[in-house]
């Protein structure tokens, strides 16, 4: 971008000596397709496209490893502005730019110190992107801190395969997600083929549960200082309403940690526990845990090099889950995790069902019942119709039932519309494209 | 492995690989996938309803527990349910909406059931919580005080107790808290 990098400077060959030589040279452990070559390298700096999301802590050493590595076609994705604890770690920012987008903060930091460099910041939230934007890019690298995020976008990668007449996978659609994780001293990097293997929803229960304490203790026993900030956070802020009437907590706002760090402090006085202080607070009510430089190092270093090597074939990828822990030494292992058979994200195929024009829900409903192939008991209908969700028939909301009498057109499901359909016969919901007969033409 | 794509096959902003007509509609998420599969397999029993203000809002419902018998026979209290984005792998949030006088429900409508924090589980369902609720009307747990008051009354003199929460339901002041009348 406007940097004085300048795109146009030549980058002598000599920056990726070594990463050429991974390229120019056969060896026992490249896939089999691969083949050596000269302009490997150039292609692979030019052509591939990579989406980091996330440009915290390991979004800051992803830019760098992949900026480095020699890929120019590099974009970020971050909602988030800095703040100034994240200096320590997050090294592409500056006290100066306290207050400012990650995204831009970071792009710019890089397009301006990496020869050739143009990443493109994207100061915004994943969900504001649509999936041409997801699907126009070969890989997609993972630094995120949320379950949440990591599920929509999990979710989003698996809707974009699609498939060929016989049913088997169409390859150009599949994109990739390497997903890096670290808390403290631990961390995991994994390779996520979208539909081969396991995804984010196949492997949720792995994710360890929130801490959540009982909540009479919290009323009632407390014995930990964290009792008294989540008496204040759950039971006492929507009592006192300290700002404005049904303000939620903001544990970026220095004003509404201060007053439930007082607030807290008077509790556990009452109670004489010690050890309430700001930063506890804030620790408790962000859920803040503990960031450690090296160890982002290591999985951001973990997730590149995959990154490389999907997009090079210069080595066969990691299958499919490592983890990492210096916890007490240092320690690593890479297993094969499980894709989840009825995966609610990567294991959704979707059934065409043709029907007169005239069709009603209701006969929708009994070709479901009836047919040999499903022979489903109370089959629930949902749909998204002009991007809002909107459930059809589900025999526990009673307004419901007057849609069934009602034709599928009626209804808003247009030819090709997808219905989704929830059965106690099924352990998902599933997927059915409803199209007419005679309707070709129709859309 | 597959080779995933060759160098010669290029991406570039705004024209991507076509895509087949289904694809680029808006999805399903997957809490919303889930809950419409617990819903739909919901057993409720004969106690209890539930009422959507929005139908088209699976994440937004009102369950009516009526217990038939217990301390709470002959009443009517709502729970409010949000299913958040992370369902399953967060419960949702259940608040008491009407004032009840009950040792695991204090007067804000927090409701003290282990499933709803500390013990929920993936596995558990929108069903699993209905029981566990219906279960406080008919077995209170005065270990566990979310209201201490009731649970010491409860613990000391069950009779008090029992026309404490007559009390209450019919409507008035049990000690100085006024509750509001929720019988059916």
């Amino acid at each position: 971008m406007g940097s004085k990098a300048g795109d146009s400077v030549d980058i002598p060959p000599e920056r990726h000596a070594h990463v050429r030589k991974l390229l120019e040279r056969p060896g026992p452990f490249t896939h089999p397709e691969f083949e050596p070559s000269k302009e490997a390298f150039d292609g692979f700096s030019s052509i591939v496209r990579v989406l980091i999301v996330g440009a915290g802590g390991l979004g800051c050493e992803l830019l760098k490893n992949l900026s480095l590595l020699g890929v120019k076609q590099l974009h970020v994705i971050d909602m988030d502005t800095i703040d100034i604890s994240n200096l320590n770690r997050q090294f592409l920012f500056r006290m100066t730019d306290v207050g400012s987008s990650k995204s831009e903060t970071a792009s710019k930091f890089i397009n301006g110190r990496v020869q050739g460099a143009q990443v493109v910041a994207h100061h915004c939230k994943i969900q504001d992107k649509d999936s041409e934007f997801y699907r126009s890019f070969h890989v997609i690298v993972c630094g995120l801190d949320s379950i949440v995020a990591r599920r929509w976008l999990n979710s989003m990668v698996c809707s974009l395969v699609e498939y060929n007449e016989d049913g088997s996978v169409k390859e150009e659609t599949l994109i990739p997600i390497i997903d890096g994780g670290t808390e403290g001293f631990k961390g995991n990097a994994r390779v996520i083929m979208p539909t081969m293997s396991p995804c984010i929803e196949c492997t949720l229960d792995l994710y360890p549960p929130q801490v959540n304490f009982p909540l009479c203790t919290i009323a009632n026993t407390p014995r930990l200082p964290e009792h008294c900030i989540e008496y204040v956070r759950i039971l006492q802020w929507p009592k006192d309403n300290p700002f404005e009437t049904e303000t939620a907590i903001d544990g970026d706002d220095p004003n509404h940690i201060n007053w439930i760090y007082e607030k807290s402090l008077e509790r556990a006085s009452q109670f004489g526990i010690t050890g309430v202080t700001y930063r506890l607070t804030q620790g408790v009510v962000k859920r803040i845990i503990p960031a450690v430089a090296s160890t982002n190092a290591v999985i951001a270093a973990a997730c590149a090099t995959e990154v490389f090597k999907l997009a090079t074939s210069c080595s066969i990828p990691m299958d499919n889950y490592m983890v990492f822990s210096d916890v007490e030494g240092i320690y690593t292992y890479t297993y094969k995790a499980e894709k989840k058979e009825n995966c609610i994200a990567c294991s959704r195929s979707v059934t065409t069902l043709e029907f007169p024009l005239e069709v009603t829900l209701q006969r929708v409903i009994d070709y479901l019942k009836e047919d040999p192939d499903y022979q489903m008991k109370s089959p629930g209908v949902t749909a998204i119709v002009n991007g809002r969700n909107k459930t059809l028939f589900t025999h526990v909301i009673e307004q419901t039932k007057a849609n069934l009498s009602k034709k599928m057109t009626e209804l808003g499901i247009i030819n090709n519309e997808v219905i989704t359909v929830a059965d106690e016969t099924t352990p998902v919901a599933r997927d059915f494209k409803i199209t007419y007969k005679d309707a070709g033409m129709e859309s | 492995m597959i080779k995933l794509f060759s160098l010669k096959q290029q991406k570039k902003d705004g024209e991507s690989v076509p895509s087949s007509s289904t694809s680029g509609q808006k999805k399903s998420s997957p809490a919303q996938l889930r809950v419409m599969k617990d819903l739909n397999e919901l057993n409720l029993p004969k106690t209890c309803s539930t009422e959507f203000p929005d139908p088209d809002d699976l994440l937004n419902f009102k369950l009516i527990i009526s217990p038939d018998e217990g301390f709470y026979k002959g009443g009517k209290f709502a729970f409010n349910f949000k299913v958040g984005a992370n369902y399953p792998h967060e419960p949702p949030k259940v608040k008491c909406e009407t004032q009840v006088y009950h040792p695991n429900i204090d007067l804000e409508g927090n409701v003290c059931l282990n499933i709803l924090r500390e013990d929920w589980k993936p596995v558990l369902t929108i069903n699993s919580i209905v029981y566990g609720l219906q279960y406080l009307f008919l077995e209170p747990n005065p270990e566990d005080p979310l209201n201490k008051e009731a649970a010491d009354v409860l613990q000391s003199n069950k009779r008090l107790f029992e026309s404490n929460v007559l009390k209450a339901m019919r409507g008035g002041y049990v000690g100085n808290v006024y509750f509001e009348r929720c019988l059916k």
